[in-house]
């Protein structure tokens, strides 16, 4: 995995509350046994009209926003259902951070498997940095692991919370994975005390 | 006297592996893995990339179910799959279920099903468990006191190769349901209501524990409709503590304890409900008494009102984006503020998924149709939620009720609640669904979903408009 220390953006607003990972991605484009190429399909209903043009309204679409590697939407980003196939689209989309007021427990989770950082900010923040990236697209933040903090346009800086040891992974490139591997004679403890009427899956 | 505790945190504390620390978040051990072709393919290509086996294949279940099509079997008995990118996607499942020696219910078989049916069904969910799998509607199982939970693919895989998962204790919030359901309100609206009340996020960070007299008062599969809808609160999980009903769910099942291990298992499921005076981080009242049939105008689960109520108005919304959200909804669902959805004309009805494709749903639903027939120009289906409910369904015949009235009886699956097998609503037309989610796009691209109980979709079925269910004739559910 890629160290990540810092990331430095520009930003893209999505002012909309409650979006779902249906709109992230469709369910249709989940009949994929591959994590590459859906950043194609990312948001594809609203990037797209019926006749299968790009939506020109849909600010995703529009120039001035090309190349941009922030997102901010609205509250609860994230909600329904646990694809991880989400947090896989918009990185190959080219996001590498997503701000918001709150994130859905499952995508957050799963965005922070794949390094792709969700920053939750107070709504005061939240409502002026939407508006500051409307008005210009040029203006950048950068997220700082180190700091755990957010630097806004106006150089001023906001702390987001992460835990310690997703911050750890993130900053050292480690996956999570190797730390419950390490912990394989825990694990054989725990499975030797417990009950013994806890069904398996073996033949009944 | 020990510090009371709730049932969430009884079955938390039975499976830490590893507690929290200051830097790490506690190690929690899955007593049950279920896996389905969508959500894992990706942990497989993981595990066989660094070499890795699948610790417990015997604490691990597959089953087809999201791209499976339920249309009808051929003259050999099997259900063709005519999606090439599904077929690939199945074959991989079956070939990875086959490599790593997990146990998977193939398509058509006589135990396949949606995932959150057949673990009940088997008989391998069971109080005080941990169980995961990636599909947030995991919280299903939470009816019989487990400790459920959606997970990504990321998790999927770590918990293939270790049978364990790093996790945060989340809060708790008790929902409080007193009270006795009216004739024709179901253990669907009084979700539906939940969420209305709290919010699409209003559960984010919880765990839900349901409680009180309606909640005691419902089967276990009214209880599972609720705790799978949990999520859609946006809750990790939900719960409800075993009793009496839960232990003769379980009993005599395929996976059930038997002899000596069913009364060991017993006395420790007696242990599990939450302690008197046990803390919960927050607590939400709802009056059963009081509840109507509830039904979604919107394009979230949270967007909900009584059957006839009136759709809110965006120009009376609290903020700008609560103003925008509804707006854009109301757009999307070609819907105006104020207007009442009560003889809303209606295109398709759903039956199915894992919120309501069990046999009491399709009991409950053949009753209120048998004798009367789909309205013209709706098309009806009927998706039972497992081959096991669909074999139950045709013992008793329910299966020609609902082909007589003119609804289509199907193969067992997720099918149009996430509609990624073929069937799916047409742009712009609209549904009453049973299922659990009404986002933009969900049962098909612009399409358009009313979420709703089994009755109050019959009774759009027959009168071809958005129905009041206490209207018609609603028997009396044994």
């Amino acid at each position: 995995m890629e160290k990540i220390i810092t990331i430095t953006g520009r930003i893209v607003p999505l002012p909309i509350n409650d979006i779902d990972t249906d709109q992230i991605i469709p369910a249709r484009f989940l009949k994929t046994t591959d994590k590459a190429g859906l950043g194609a399909s990312c948001f594809f209903d609203w990037r797209y009209l019926a006749d299968g043009s790009p939506n020109p309204n849909f600010v995703l679409n529009q120039a001035r926003y090309q190349g941009a590697s922030v997102l901010i939407a609205g509250n609860n980003f994230g909600c329904g259902s646990s694809r991880e196939h989400a947090p896989w689209a918009l990185l190959g989309m080219g996001f590498r951070v997503v701000i918001s007021t709150e994130f859905a427990d499952i995508f957050r989770n799963n965005a922070l498997k794949n390094g792709l950082i969700p920053v939750v900010v107070d709504k005061e923040t939240h409502q002026q940095l939407m508006s500051l990236a409307e008005e210009d697209p040029q203006i950048e933040v950068t997220v700082s692991l180190e700091d755990r903090s957010l630097i806004l346009p106006d150089g001023r800086c906001v702390t987001f919370p992460i835990d310690p040891f997703t911050r750890y992974c993130l900053m050292n490139g480690v996956d999570q994975l190797g730390f419950l591997m390490s912990l394989e004679d825990d694990i054989a403890a725990f499975e030797a005390a417990m009950p013994p009427a806890i069904p398996t899956t073996a033949f009944a | 006297m020990s510090h009371p505790l709730t049932l969430f945190e009884k079955v938390w504390r039975n499976h830490i592996v590893k507690p929290q620390t200051a830097d790490t978040p506690a190690v929690l051990y899955i007593d049950l893995h279920l896996v389905h072709e969508v959500t894992s393919p990706q942990a497989f290509s993981m595990l066989r990339e660094r070499g890795l086996r699948v610790r417990r294949p015997d604490r691990t279940l597959g089953t087809m179910d999201h791209s499976t099509p339920t249309t009808p079997r051929n003259e050999l008995g099997i259900i063709p799959v005519v999606d090439l990118e599904a077929v690939k996607q199945l074959d991989q499942f079956t070939k990875n279920c086959r490599d790593f020696g997990i146990p998977m219910y193939a398509l058509g078989t006589e135990n396949q099903g949606i995932v959150h049916v057949i673990g009940p069904e088997q008989g391998l969910t069971q109080p005080g468990m941990t169980i995961v799998c990636g599909d947030s509607h995991t919280s299903t199982h939470g009816a019989f006191g487990a400790l459920a939970f959606g997970i990504g693919t990321s998790e999927v895989g770590h918990v293939l190769a270790t049978q364990t998962l790093m996790q945060y204790q989340p809060k708790t919030m008790a929902i409080r349901v007193d009270g006795k359901l009216a004739t024709g309100v179901t253990a669907k609206d009084i979700i539906l209501a939940v969420i209305a009340k709290i919010g699409i996020g209003g559960g984010t960070g919880h765990v839900f524990e349901y409680m009180g007299s309606a909640i005691r008062a419902l089967s276990m599969e009214g209880r599972m409709t609720i705790c799978n809808m949990s999520i859609e609160g946006g809750a990790r999980a939900g719960m409800v503590a075993p009793d009496d009903t839960t232990f003769e769910y379980v009993a005599g099942r395929p996976y059930a304890p038997k002899g000596e291990a069913w009364e060991e298992a017993l006395a420790r499921w007696r242990q599990l409900p939450t302690d008197d005076g046990a803390h919960f981080d927050a607590e939400v009242v709802l009056d059963a008494n009081a509840l109507p049939p509830m039904i979604t105008y919107g394009t979230n689960p949270g967007m909900g009102m009584p059957i006839d109520g009136v759709i809110p108005d965006p120009d009376k919304a609290a903020t700008s984006l609560e103003r925008l959200a509804l707006d854009k909804a109301l757009t999307y669902m070609g819907l105006q503020p104020n207007e009442r959805l009560l003889g809303k004309k209606i295109d398709v009805v759903f039956i199915g998924s894992c919120t309501n494709s069990r046999i009491s749903d399709l009991r409950e639903a053949a009753r209120m149709i048998e004798g009367r027939k789909v309205a013209e120009g709706v098309r009806m289906l009927v998706v039972p939620g497992s081959q096991q409910v669909k074999a139950q369904a045709e013992r008793e015949g329910l299966h020609e009720i609902f082909r007589a009235a003119g609804a289509e009886w199907r193969e067992a699956g997720c099918s149009m609640c996430i509609a990624m097998n073929g069937d799916q609503l047409a742009p712009g037309q609209y549904a009453v669904s049973t299922s659990n989610r009404n986002f933009e796009g969900r049962q098909g691209k612009g399409g358009r979903t009313f979420l709703a109980s089994p009755l109050t979709a019959v009774a759009a079925a027959v009168t071809g408009v958005v129905t009041d269910p206490r209207e018609l004739y609603v028997p009396q559910m044994a």
